[in-house]
């Protein structure tokens, strides 16, 4: 499953743990995504790790976690000694920078769709948010720790005020 | 290098401690990777440090792979599987026993809660990894006009993305990008 995920394997772990082997049911499996969405750290990594150890504990869950970034990790690690061999080779280098600035796009892309909701909800707190933590880690290149131990408690306490005046 | 220390040491340090900040994902942590790597550390150029983004969007796999990239260039194989365990495994295990902790009760209230407080600092951090990057990579008003063409492309149509970045290397292989 692991070499499946081009540019993401959350879509075919949730058709594979689903559909084809109803380990969990799509309940369960929006659950524990949302648990693992805000935990931080790669998302995917942790989801695989929580639905190992539904089946065996720990041990299921590191054999999870081994078979997803096991294989991943030996083609990246391969495509790294490649680079590393012929990164100056010219047309690998022009190749490359085709492929990054559209990389880049697409990421911008994920950005925009993500932004559409607070945009439609007319979340001007969130916005807010949204673009000191821009500004603050892409403008002033501040390091993450410092910036995310100031905004998150500031936006849950925000959050949770505005959610006891919206009852 | 980092005071001449163990190289590996840096290394899981380093993506371990990031790890624990990395809300929203990977590409949250994006900036973060380049201020340690290009601007602290020295262990890759800025164009490096696009192309290795590029490498880790083009091959299979989850995208916080990376760090795998950035581990090799540092410190080779070792640093490869150090940097890929760092930022892997302190959270997964955090996930493990935090699900253990609530047990299978639902438990929707604040999750939520949470999950609505961080989601626009996570945009907001994966708006910065697109800034970042893109003055990384666009170097060109060609290069710029690539990237937001593929962002159109990928907002307004469902293509599969491995198209696009094909298409993006194509364009680089016949010269038109730096």
């Amino acid at each position: 499953m692991s070499l499946a995920g081009f540019g993401g394997v959350l879509v075919f772990a949730r058709r594979a743990i689903v559909e084809q082997h109803r380990w969990m049911t799509a309940e369960e499996f929006n659950e524990t995504f949302a648990l693992c969405h805000f935990l931080p750290g790669p998302n995917i990594v942790n989801l695989t790790m929580v639905f190992g150890s539904r089946f065996r504990g720990l041990a299921g869950g590191l054999a999870a976690f081994t078979g997803l970034l096991g294989p991943p990790t030996i083609i990246m690690t391969v495509l790294a000694t490649l680079y590393a061999r012929f990164g100056d080779v010219d047309a690998l280098r022009r190749i490359l920078a085709g492929v990054s600035c559209v990389a880049v796009g697409l990421l911008l892309s994920v950005v925009f769709r993500m932004m559409m909701p607070l945009f439609r909800k007319r979340d001007a707190v969130g916005l807010v948010f949204l673009l000191a933590v821009f500004v603050a880690i892409g403008v002033a290149r501040l390091p993450l720790a410092t910036v995310l131990l100031v905004a998150v408690p500031i936006s849950l306490a925000v959050t949770i005020v505005m959610r006891r005046r919206a009852t | 290098m980092n005071g001449g220390g163990n190289p590996l040491l840096t290394l899981a340090a380093t993506f371990g401690l990031m790890s624990l900040f990395a809300v929203g994902g990977a590409n949250s942590a994006v900036p973060e990777m380049h201020r340690v790597a290009v601007d602290v550390h020295h262990w890759l150029t800025d164009k490096q440090f696009a192309d290795v983004f590029a490498i880790s969007q083009l091959s299979p796999g989850p995208n916080v792979l990376i760090v795998t990239l950035i581990g090799y260039a540092v410190a080779g194989l070792g640093g490869a599987l150090v940097a890929t365990l760092a930022m892997c495994l302190p959270t997964a295990l955090l996930a493990y026993g935090v699900s253990r902790f609530l047990g299978r009760s639902s438990h929707a209230r604040w999750p939520a809660i949470v999950q609505a407080a961080l989601v626009p600092l996570s945009i907001g951090l994966m708006a910065a990894s697109g800034l970042v990057l893109g003055l990384a990579s666009d170097r060109t008003w060609v290069a710029a006009a690539v990237t937001i063409g593929a962002a159109v492309a990928a907002s307004l149509t469902r293509l599969n993305p491995l198209w696009l970045l094909a298409a993006g290397g194509c364009l680089g292989f016949i010269g038109l990008i730096g």
